[in-house]
C-alpha cells in the first residue's frame, strides 16, 4: 500500500472504483418470502438460469427445516415473513435526518476510533449523499490484481462473468442443506465477495473489504467464496472496526473457502456490528456460517477473528482437513459487554492423514453479557496421525457476566493426539488496585490486562488490523469496571 | 511529609484503626511493628487508598494535600508507593510494559514528557543489576510464576524506577531468604534520600539489621502505643510485644 495503512481515514475513503457498487434500479421487495420473491431477487440481479435453480432448491429445502435452538442464546422469535429480502438503499425518509438523531454513544465511539466526520454519517445510516473521491489507488490495485490473474469482484459480478467457477465451487463447502441459516442465505443472498487465486500465484496484496465499504446494504445476506488454487496464497481481511449500524436486524452470511494442494488462505475478521444500546435494543443478530475446505494435500486455512459487535452472535468458522498434512487454525477474540450474547467457536474435521489443527479462543465477558465457546474436534478413522491443540480461555470482568465452554471431541483414530486446555479467570480487584497504586488509571489497567490476555491472537492479525483491534477492544470495554 | 491525625478506619463494619497518629518527615525511615492483627497492613492500605477500607474519621495529609480526597492512582502519581505484602500476578501483561506505563503516568502527571524507550530500558537494567535481578524478568508477565523473593525484588525495582517521595513497604521481608533479604535491603538503602521518607511495616527486627530506622513505632489495637528509636526494636525482639501492650493499657 502506498499510503500509511494505519490511517483509517485513507482506508475508509478508498473506493473500489470498477466493482462493488451494484447498479440496480429497483425498489425494495415487499416483506415476506416465497418462490416469487426468490425469483424476483434473481431477476433483479439478472442472474443466469442455473443460479435461480440453485436458489430455488435451497429455498425449497429451507421450508423443511427448523430454526436451531441449541445455541446458548436467547432472542424473541424471528418472523421470516416480516423481513424484506431485497431492499434498495433505504429511502431517505426512513433514515435519521442528521447525526443529531443518532445514538450519542455511537457518535462518541466514532470519535474515539478516529472515524472521519463525513464517514460517521454513512456508518450511522444517515441520509446523506455520500460522495467519495474516487481514489486512483484502487484502480492501481485492480490492475495489479489483473496482472497476477487474481479475480476479486462482487459475487453478483462473478455469477455473470465466471459462471464456470461459481458452478464448480458454490455450495461445495457449505451446501444449502447444511443448516437453517445457510439454506436461507442460499435462497436469498444479496451480494458479497468472490476471490479466485490461480495456480502458483501469491496474491500481491492483502484483499480487504475496505475497498467495498461503500457498497451499502449488501450485508444482510452476504455470500463470500474464496478459492485458492494449487500452490497459491491469499490473505483476506473482512470487516471494519467502526460500529456499523443497519436497519436489518437479522444477518445470515455464508463464507466458503477452498484451498487446493499446497495452497494457503488466511482469513482475518474484525467485526463490530452495532451491539445495541446498553439494554441490547436495536442490536444486530449475526448468524454466520463460515467454513474452509482444505481440499488438497499440504493446504492450510487460518481463521483469525476479533468480534466485539452484534447483540447476538452465532458463528463457528470451521475447517475440513481433507488433504494429507493439511493445517487448520482458529484464533479468536470475542468480546461481549452489556447485554450481548455470543455462542461462538470452531469445528476442525480431520480426514486427511497427519492433518493438524490449532484452536486458540479468548473470550472476554463484561457487564451482563453471556458468552459460550462451542468447539468440535472430530478425527475420522482414516486420519492417521492427526493432531489438535485447543486452548480456550475466558476472562470475566465484573460479577454479572458469564462464560460457558462446550468442547466436543470425537476421535475415531487411535493414533490421533488431541489436547484441550481451558482456563477461566476474572480481572480481580487486587490486580486493579495494584495497577492503580502504580499510578495507572483503572481503565488503562483493564485495557492492559485485556490486551495481555489477547496477545496470542492479535499477533496473528496483519499489523494494521492488530493495532485497530486493540483500540477497538479498549473502546468496547469502556466503563466495564466500576 | 505525612501527617496522620486520629485516623479511624474499618473494613466490613469492623473498626481496625482506632485513632492513629503518625508524623513522618522527609529523609526519615520509620519502622512500624506490632503483633498480628494490630492494623499494620490496614494502615498501609488506607494510605494507598484501597476501596475496601472505610475511613470513618481523622485526617491524612501528604505534602500539604488532603490525601483522603484522592483516588489511589492520584496518590501514586503524587509520590506514594506501596510495596505490597503479596504482589499480585497479572498474567499476559509484560513486566516492562506495566513499569513503563507507571513511570509515564507519573511523568505525565508532573507535566513531563514520556520516557524514551531506550532510556527506560537502560535505567531498568541498571536498577535490576543493583537488585541482582536477571533482565529476563522485564519480559515476563507481571509477577507471573515469580518466587516469593523475586516478587519482592520486583516491588523494589518498581520503587526504584518510580522514585516516590514516600515509600511504604508492607512486610517486604516476609518469605525472603537471607540473600534475597540483603538484596532487597541494599535496594532500599540505596534509595534513602533526604527528600524521601520510608515506612517499613514489619514483624521482625531482622530487616532492621539491614535497614536502620530513625524511629520505631509499636502498633496495637489500631493505635500507636509506643515510639522510640532503633533500640526499641531490639527490646521488642528480646521481650516480645506483651509488655508494651500491658504498659499502654495500664
Amino acid at each position: 500500500m502506498s499510503t500509511d495503512p494505519n490511517n483509517l481515514e485513507s482506508l475508509v475513503n478508498r473506493r473500489y472504483e470498477h466493482g462493488f457498487v451494484t447498479d440496480i434500479e429497483a425498489d425494495s421487495l415487499p416483506p415476506g418470502l416465497d418462490e416469487g420473491i426468490v425469483r424476483a431477487i434473481s431477476a433483479i440481479k439478472k442472474e443466469p438460469e442455473f443460479m435461480l435453480e440453485w436458489r430455488l432448491k435451497a429455498y425449497r429445502h429451507w421450508l423443511t427445516m427448523q430454526e436451531p435452538e441449541w445455541a446458548h442464546v436467547h432472542y424473541p422469535q424471528i418472523n421470516y415473513q416480516d423481513i424484506s429480502y431485497f431492499s434498495a438503499p433505504k429511502s431517505d425518509s426512513d433514515r435519521p435526518k442528521s447525526l443529531d438523531e443518532v445514538d450519542p454513544k455511537l457518535l462518541e465511539t466514532y470519535d474515539k476510533l478516529g472515524i472521519p466526520l463525513h464517514e460517521r454519517a454513512r456508518l450511522a445510516g444517515v441520509a446523506v449523499d455520500a460522495v467519495f473521491d474516487s481514489v486512483s489507488v484502487a484502480t492501481t490495485f485492480k490492475e495489479k490484481l489483473n496482472d497476477a490473474g487474481v479475480i476479486f469482484c462482487p459475487f453478483s459480478e462473478a455469477v455473470i462473468k465466471h459462471p464456470e467457477l461459481i458452478k464448480k465451487y458454490l455450495g461445495s463447502v457449505v451446501p444449502h442443506r447444511d443448516n437453517f441459516f445457510a439454506a436461507l442465505n442460499s435462497a436469498v443472498f444479496s451480494d458479497g465477495s468472490f476471490v479466485y487465486i490461480p495456480k502458483g500465484v501469491r496474491c500481491p496484496m492483502e484483499l480487504s473489504t475496505y475497498f467495498r465499504i461503500n457498497a451499502a446494504n449488501t450485508g444482510q445476506f452476504e455470500r463470500t467464496l474464496i478459492i485458492a488454487d494449487e500452490g497459491s496464497y491469499v490473505s483476506y481481511l473482512e470487516g471494519c472496526t467502526a460500529p456499523m449500524r443497519d436497519e436489518n436486524q437479522l444477518h445470515a452470511a455464508v463464507v466458503e473457502l477452498v484451498a487446493m494442494k499446497d495452497a494457503e488462505i488466511k482469513y482475518s475478521t474484525v467485526q463490530n456490528w452495532y451491539p445495541g444500546d446498553e439494554d441490547g435494543k436495536g442490536g444486530i443478530y449475526n448468524f454466520v456460517t463460515k467454513r474452509g475446505d482444505c481440499r488438497g494435500d499440504n493446504s492450510k486455512i487460518s481463521w483469525t477473528q476479533v468480534e466485539t459487535g452484534s447483540a447476538i452472535t452465532w458463528k463457528y468458522p470451521s475447517c475440513i482437513l481433507r488433504g494429507e498434512n493439511s493445517v487448520g487454525e482458529f484464533y479468536s477474540v470475542a468480546v461481549t459487554n452489556n447485554m450481548q450474547q455470543a455462542d461462538t467457536g470452531t469445528k476442525m474435521i480431520h480426514i486427511g492423514k497427519n492433518s493438524s489443527s490449532t484452536i486458540v479462543s479468548k473470550g472476554i465477558s463484561a457487564g451482563r453479557a453471556q458468552q459460550s465457546y462451542r468447539g468440535l474436534v472430530r478425527v475420522m478413522p482414516q486420519a492417521q496421525g492427526a493432531r489438535n491443540h485447543t486452548q480456550c480461555d475466558s476472562l470475566l470482568i465484573g460479577k454479572e457476566c458469564g462464560a460457558h465452554t462446550f468442547p466436543y471431541m470425537e476421535v475415531k483414530n487411535p493414533s490421533a493426539k488431541v489436547e484441550h486446555e481451558a482456563t477461566t479467570s476474572r480481572i480481580s480487584e487486587n490486580q486493579l488496585f495494584y495497577c492503580r497504586q502504580r499510578g495507572i488509571s483503572e481503565e488503562d489497567a483493564v485495557n492492559m490486562i485485556v490486551n495481555g490476555f489477547c496477545k496470542e491472537v492479535f499477533k496473528e492479525l496483519p499489523m494494521e488490523f492488530a493495532v485497530e483491534a486493540q483500540a477497538l477492544l479498549n473502546v468496547s470495554l469502556e466503563g466495564a469496571v466500576g | 511529609m505525612l501527617e496522620v491525625k486520629n485516623l479511624k478506619a474499618s473494613i466490613g463494619g469492623k473498626e481496625i484503626l482506632t485513632g492513629l497518629n503518625l508524623s513522618v518527615k522527609a529523609g526519615e525511615v520509620h519502622a512500624i511493628m506490632g503483633p498480628n492483627g494490630s492494623g499494620k497492613s490496614t494502615l498501609a492500605q488506607v494510605i494507598a487508598g484501597h476501596a475496601d477500607y472505610e475511613v470513618t474519621s481523622g485526617a491524612v495529609e501528604f505534602l500539604g494535600k488532603d490525601l483522603l480526597d484522592l483516588d489511589p492512582e492520584e496518590r501514586a502519581r503524587e509520590g506514594i508507593f506501596l510495596g505490597f505484602q503479596y504482589p499480585v500476578e497479572i498474567p499476559g501483561v509484560n513486566n516492562a510494559y506495566l513499569l513503563k506505563a507507571a513511570v509515564n503516568a507519573k511523568r505525565k502527571h508532573h507535566g513531563m514528557d514520556e520516557i524514551d524507550a531506550f532510556e527506560f530500558l537502560k535505567l531498568a537494567r541498571e536498577k535490576m543489576t543493583m537488585l541482582g535481578m536477571d533482565p529476563v524478568f522485564l519480559n515476563r508477565g507481571v509477577n507471573e510464576g515469580f518466587s516469593g523473593g523475586e516478587k519482592k525484588r520486583n516491588e523494589i525495582l518498581q520503587m526504584a524506577m518510580l522514585e516516590p517521595s514516600l515509600a511504604i513497604l508492607d512486610e517486604t521481608d516476609s518469605g525472603l531468604d537471607i540473600d534475597a533479604l540483603k538484596a532487597v535491603a541494599n535496594g532500599v538503602n540505596s534509595l534513602r534520600d533526604p527528600e524521601r521518607a520510608i515506612v517499613l511495616v514489619t514483624h521482625y527486627q531482622r530487616l532492621l539489621d539491614y535497614i536502620e530506622p530513625d524511629y520505631v513505632h509499636v502498633l496495637s489495637g489500631g493505635q500507636i502505643i509506643r515510639s522510640g528509636d532503633k533500640s526499641l526494636a531490639l527490646e521488642l525482639e528480646d521481650r516480645g510485644y506483651e509488655w508494651v501492650v500491658e504498659a499502654a493499657s495500664a
